[in-house]
């Protein structure tokens, strides 16, 4: 059996409104394998986000430790952990969040910025990316030329372009029409199947946690 | 695609918004540089003024004239050298109503000795005597209408009746880079014939007496002397150094001045209120955008690079039109000064400081502007930014 890719011990975490301690997750111990599509569901309100943000590197636990791939990502300073995210995380957000000024290929070149590649190879990248959304003939559009399943894929393609070790989704179909859903999907798991990409998702729906190896349900800031 | 790309991108999200705000930054950096134009020229008065010079006015004001009579009591004064007299002829070139410039009538013989600043031939001094209806222009003038030795001038006067031809004799170029080059000087003897013919109770006086002293020490008291000679008389006079006579004019609009001053200040503060709410608006609607490139990575540095390269683009294509619309104004300025003040303000054109404080002004707000909205996209927390949609 391989190492596992996450491994949160204890972890804590809860937000401060007025003088109110709301704790958000209790005790969350988990480990994912790498090679994994994990869904985790659970109601409004449970903490998915908050469990996804903790192990994409963009939020900090107040106890516990999060290792992924040997690295504990609590012990790393803003600047480690930004050039971390953008090495080893590709996040897909359920309003697929992408610049409106760009097209799509300069929106999925965009975290290649961050790397040393040429000019042309950042272009050669993104359009392979997006080849494998299944979006070659759409790369000069704008993301309001695009419906919202093609900027769903755009933001997949953008997640997976810098080849991360790890892709986070937050209801990656939620704002999606059954069949859009359902090719996001079939992306997600292709990505998983043929690419090997460990995947962790957060969804309500059950059709789309259906595609996944594993599902986790959380409730009231633990996992049952 | 480099981030710079996106600079460019983004100031053209809001359109109307860039536009408003790039027009409101050109009209106050056109208004600064204007302003700091205008105090250089009144300045430039000054320095071109010549110490061993008087001027002789009436005593009441510089709009009633002095009788021509004066003239031999005048150079009777002992320390007095030369003296030459002038009028202000307040005229309109008929072909060219945009751009006026200063004309004036003075004495044939001696204009040129008392004011040696305005460089001229012998030969073309010569015809400018012996002519009555020659005139002598100053370089840029004959420069900015094409005029050559020989030209016939034909003008109308807001002070003098019916239409005034003049030949162009002379062409003089200034002795310093402060000297005018825009005057336009033909002889008074002209000016006093014709109105012996149309309005003769007109004849016979002078604008001011240009009075050369051999030192410059004795000003006050040679001008004690000047004035006392006419002391109730029916036209008292009042003599004072050309450049306490420039200066006069300065102190008199002091209080305009300090004004001035102030409304540059303010209107700096005005360009940067508005570039600085244009660039907080922008900041509060792509806070999520922020968040999202902090989600993949991007760091405090690129986000304030993107916003303050926004802001200060914004900043320095205002900057840009407005400074390239201050030489027009200037000019428009100077032929409304001139025609109204008279000569003693040279036009003397945007100076290349004067351009650089404007740009390096737009530049400082385009920076100021920036600031809050960059320290808010860096220390924006990537959690807070992404609920801002989801
Ligand atoms: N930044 C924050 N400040 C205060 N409270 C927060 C913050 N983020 C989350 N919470 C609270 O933490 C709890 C869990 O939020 P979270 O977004 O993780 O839930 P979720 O399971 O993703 O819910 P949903 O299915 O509605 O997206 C909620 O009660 C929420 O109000
Ligand atoms: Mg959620």
């Amino acid at each position: 059996m391989p190492a596992p890719l996450i491994e949160i011990n204890e972890v804590y975490k809860s937000y401060r409104r007025e003088h109110l301690e709301i704790p958000v997750l209790e005790k969350i111990s988990l480990t994912v394998a790498a090679g994994e599509f994990l869904a985790l569901m659970g109601p409004s309100g449970s903490g998915k986000t908050t469990l996804l943000n903790l192990i994409a590197g963009i939020d900090r636990p107040d106890r516990g430790t999060i290792r992924i791939g040997g690295i504990e990502i609590g012990s790393l300073g803003e600047s480690d952990l930004a050039r971390w995210r953008s090495r080893h995380i590709g996040f897909i957000f359920q309003l697929y969040n992408l610049i409106p000024v760009l097209t799509a290929v300069e929106n999925v070149e965009l975290p290649l910025l961050l790397t040393p590649l040429s000019k042309k190879q950042r272009r050669e990248h993104a359009e392979l990316a997006l080849n494998v959304v299944g979006l070659s003939d759409r790369m000069r559009h704008y993301p309001r030329q695009l419906s919202g399943g093609q900027e769903q894929r755009v933001g997949i393609a953008r997640a997976i372009v810098t080849d991360p070790t790890l892709l986070v989704a937050d209801e990656p179909t939620g704002d999606l029409d059954k069949t859009s859903a359902r090719d996001v999907m079939d992306l997600l798991s292709r990505l998983n199947k043929d690419f090997s990409k460990t995947i962790v998702m957060v969804t309500h729906d059950p059709r789309a946690a259906e595609q996944a190896r594993t599902v986790r349900h959380l409730d009231k800031g633990t996992l049952i | 695609m480099p981030l710079i790309n996106l600079v460019f991108k983004n100031i053209f999200r809001h359109k109307l918004r860039t536009v408003l705000t790039v027009i409101g930054i050109a009209i106050a950096i056109l208004a600064f540089g204007t302003i700091r134009t205008v105090i250089a020229m009144w300045y430039s008065g000054v320095e071109a003024s010549s110490p061993n010079r008087l001027i002789t006015r009436n005593a009441i004001s510089l709009i009633f004239p002095l009788p021509i009579a004066y003239r031999n009591a005048i150079t009777a004064v002992p320390g007095v050298s030369e003296v030459s007299y002038a009028q202000w002829f307040g005229g309109i070139y008929i072909d060219e109503k945009h751009s006026q410039f200063p004309q004036i009538a003075v004495d044939a013989a001696t204009w040129f000795n008392v004011t040696p600043e305005n460089r001229i031939s012998e030969a073309e001094k010569a015809v400018f005597l012996r002519e009555r209806n020659a005139a002598v222009v100053g370089v840029q003038i004959a420069r900015r209408f094409g005029w050559k030795i020989g030209d016939s001038v034909r003008m109308r006067s807001m002070i003098f009746p019916g239409d005034w031809d003049f030949v162009v004799r002379g062409i003089y170029t200034g002795a310093q880079k402060s000297t005018d080059e825009t005057l336009f000087f033909f002889q008074w003897q002209y000016l006093d014939e014709q109105l012996r013919k149309l309005e003769p109770w007109r004849a016979g006086n002078v604008g001011w007496y240009v009075v050369k002293i051999a030192d410059p020490d004795r000003a006050a008291s040679i001008s004690g002397a000047i004035d006392h000679r006419f002391k109730n008389s029916l036209a008292e006079t009042r003599t004072e150094t050309e450049q306490a006579f420039v200066q006069g004019f300065i102190s008199m609009s002091d209080t305009i001045l300090i004004a001035l001053r102030i409304i540059s200040i303010v209107i700096i503060g005005v360009i940067l209120a508005v570039l600085s709410n244009t660039m907080a608006m922008t900041a509060r609607e792509r806070l999520s955008e922020y968040a999202v490139f902090k989600t993949l990575g991007f760091e405090a540095r690129h986000l304030v690079l993107l916003i303050a390269g926004e802001s200060v683009l914004i900043a320095l294509i205002g900057g840009a039109v407005g400074i390239l619309m201050i030489g027009p104004t200037v000019d428009g300025f100077g032929a409304v000064m001139t025609s109204t003040v008279g000569a003693m303000f040279p036009i003397v054109g945007v100076s290349a400081v004067t351009r650089t404080v404007s740009l390096l002004m737009a530049l400082g707000v385009g920076l100021a502007a920036a600031i809050f909205p960059a320290w808010r996209a860096a220390t924006l927390r990537i959690v807070q930014g992404l609920r801002r949609v989801g």
